[in-house]
């Protein structure tokens, strides 16, 4: 039976809320950086603050909040970070070789050639 | 009969974890699993022979704290700009390493640290491609990769 957020003692609450707050904080961080930076390569890496501890802290608190509401221990969250963890460089890479295959052929910015044709 | 211990278990687990644990999931999850291990050896992938398991918590525990250091400098980045004198840029690294499943765990490890991204790998001429967010010198960046993660993977893998 899962309690009201109200029943949590204040030391579980704080602790929840500080790494909900450390997960949130990234992902927007991350969020920010993905409007803010300039080129293409750079922005690739800004949405990773969400893939990496973005998702850690928000599967930690979730894993504390429903462990200690429900007082038994919740730990399939954890599957969804080693998932997005896992998919996250697939995508990236993806979209980087794509990037780099469109500027290697308008032969824009200073993209590094392929040393040989496979 | 189990060509692949390792991922049934895992099968089995995941499936424990996301139904709760009773002895009628239990049968079904087995059940599963152990004929999507045998899908999976239809596809004859190259089986992952782990030489030094024991070493594994070592590379988590190097991936968790480069993690979290890393976190921090892209959010000052991203937040203040990046130091004077700093740039972002590619790196072309060789590698040594040549087991698919160290390459591709090197693969996500460089991926999730953020500030640096695995673009490309080159399996005839053995190198990869890196794009780093806060380049200072290139020395030091393959000697991080190449002392912290490739030998420790090579030690695992090969």
């Amino acid at each position: 039976m899962i309690q009201s957020a109200i029943d949590l003692p204040v030391w579980a609450a704080c602790l929840v809320a500080f790494f909900l707050l450390i997960g949130s904080g990234l992902a927007l961080i991350g969020a920010i950086g993905f409007l803010r930076l300039p080129t293409f390569y750079e922005r690739i890496h800004a949405p990773t603050l969400g893939t990496s501890w973005g998702v850690g802290g928000i599967v930690l608190a979730s894993i504390l909040y429903f462990s200690l509401s429900s007082s038994r221990l919740a730990v399939h969250e954890i599957l969804i970070g080693i998932f997005v963890t896992v998919t996250t460089p697939v995508t990236l890479m993806l979209l980087a070789r794509a990037a780099l295959h469109r500027d290697r052929a308008e032969r824009n910015g200073n993209v590094p050639e392929r040393k040989r044709e496979i | 009969m189990l060509p692949y211990p390792l991922l049934t278990l895992s099968l089995v687990l995941m499936w424990l974890l996301l139904n709760g644990f009773s002895f009628g999931h239990l049968l079904l999850g087995s059940f599963v699993a152990i004929f999507a291990s045998w899908g999976m050896a239809a596809l004859r992938p190259e089986k992952p022979r782990l030489r030094k398991w024991y070493l594994l918590p070592k590379l988590f525990w190097l991936v968790f704290v480069d993690v979290i250091r890393s976190n921090l400098a892209v959010a000052l980045v991203i937040l203040r700009g990046r130091p004077r004198g700093h740039t972002a840029g590619f790196l072309t690294m060789p590698l040594e390493l040549q087991d698919r499943t160290a390459l591709a765990i090197l693969a996500v490890i460089l991926t999730s640290v953020p500030g640096s991204a695995w673009l490309e790998y080159d399996a005839s001429e053995r190198h990869v491609l890196l794009h780093v967010l806060d380049l200072i010198d290139e020395e030091t960046w393959v000697d991080m990769v190449k002392n912290r993660y490739e030998k420790l993977l090579m030690e695992i893998f090969e």
